[in-house]
């Protein structure tokens, strides 16, 4: 019954975390934005576990480890980045850019 | 009623991301994505998911927010200051291409799922009357997924020592 608004709602909350991770600079922002997207994907995990049986509440669990492992390691890079360039836009991050 | 209480946590979780995304200030950002995780473990609750529903606001909202927090205070990134918003152009092409993305995924809220790998409704809230909550998910946690459960810890373990390595100015 709450399949579909699940899976509408979820696909909503994706594309949010896309745009966000296309127009903003901010690597911390992008970095929420990706988890906002996880957090979509999780929607649907459980959205379809009431439907095909408990498996997908599993494999929310794998993703939440994933996640934080990612924010971990993600706010490491970022920091050290920081320590570097003394910022966390994306512009000044142009290393590979020719010229 | 539930459907009911579905689509507010919906249009709050839909709205607050919205608002995460568009905020100037990264704190603002991180607390609006926090309301929206909220929104979503209310989901969770009335998709027979409780334990995750726990789960989603001690790790997501309560750890893995606060740290976030904690990196956008250290660096002392919450001080007004020029937006990390891109130009016209930029947010044109990011406008577009989620829409063409909303575009192709919107369909799939459509689709019904064959009735023979579904189960009869109320399998999931059966189950858990007869196992409790935590027994459900625990059970095939370590029975089938035993083993990625194990490289999930293997997975955590290289996260920290990797954020150690990477954070730490001298070894």
């Amino acid at each position: 019954m709450l399949l579909s608004p699940a899976l509408a709602i979820s696909a909503v909350l994706f594309t949010l975390g896309v745009a966000g991770v296309l127009f903003r600079r901010n690597a911390i922002v992008i970095f929420m934005c990706v988890e906002l997207m996880l957090n979509a994907v999780n929607l649907t995990f459980v959205a379809l576990a009431q439907e095909l049986g408990v498996g997908g509440q599993v494999f929310v669990f794998f993703v939440m480890a994933v996640a934080a492992a990612e924010a971990a390691v993600g706010l490491a890079i970022i920091l050290a980045v920081y320590r570097h360039k003394h910022s966390v836009s994306l512009q000044n991050m142009n290393l590979l850019k020719d010229g | 009623m539930i459907l009911t209480f579905f689509w507010i946590f919906g249009v709050i979780a839909m709205g607050s991301a919205l608002l995460c995304i568009t905020r100037k200030n990264p704190v603002a950002s991180a607390l609006w994505l926090v309301v929206t995780l909220f929104a979503l473990a209310a989901m969770f609750v009335l998709l027979d998911a409780q334990f995750l529903a726990v789960l989603q606001v001690l790790v997501y909202a309560g750890a893995i927010m606060v740290l976030f927090l904690f990196v956008i205070m250290l660096l002392n990134l919450g001080r007004p200051g020029p937006s990390d918003i891109k130009g016209p152009v930029g947010l044109l092409i990011a406008v577009v291409l989620a829409g063409a993305l909303l575009l192709q995924l919107r369909p799939l809220s459509d689709a019904k799922l064959p009735e023979a790998v579904r189960l009869p409704p109320g399998t999931v809230a059966a189950l858990q009357q007869q196992q409790g909550m935590v027994g459900s998910v625990a059970g095939p946690l370590f029975e089938a997924y035993l083993v990625p459960f194990e490289i999930a810890s293997v997975l955590l373990l290289a996260a920290i020592v990797g954020a150690v390595v990477l954070a730490k100015r001298k070894l």
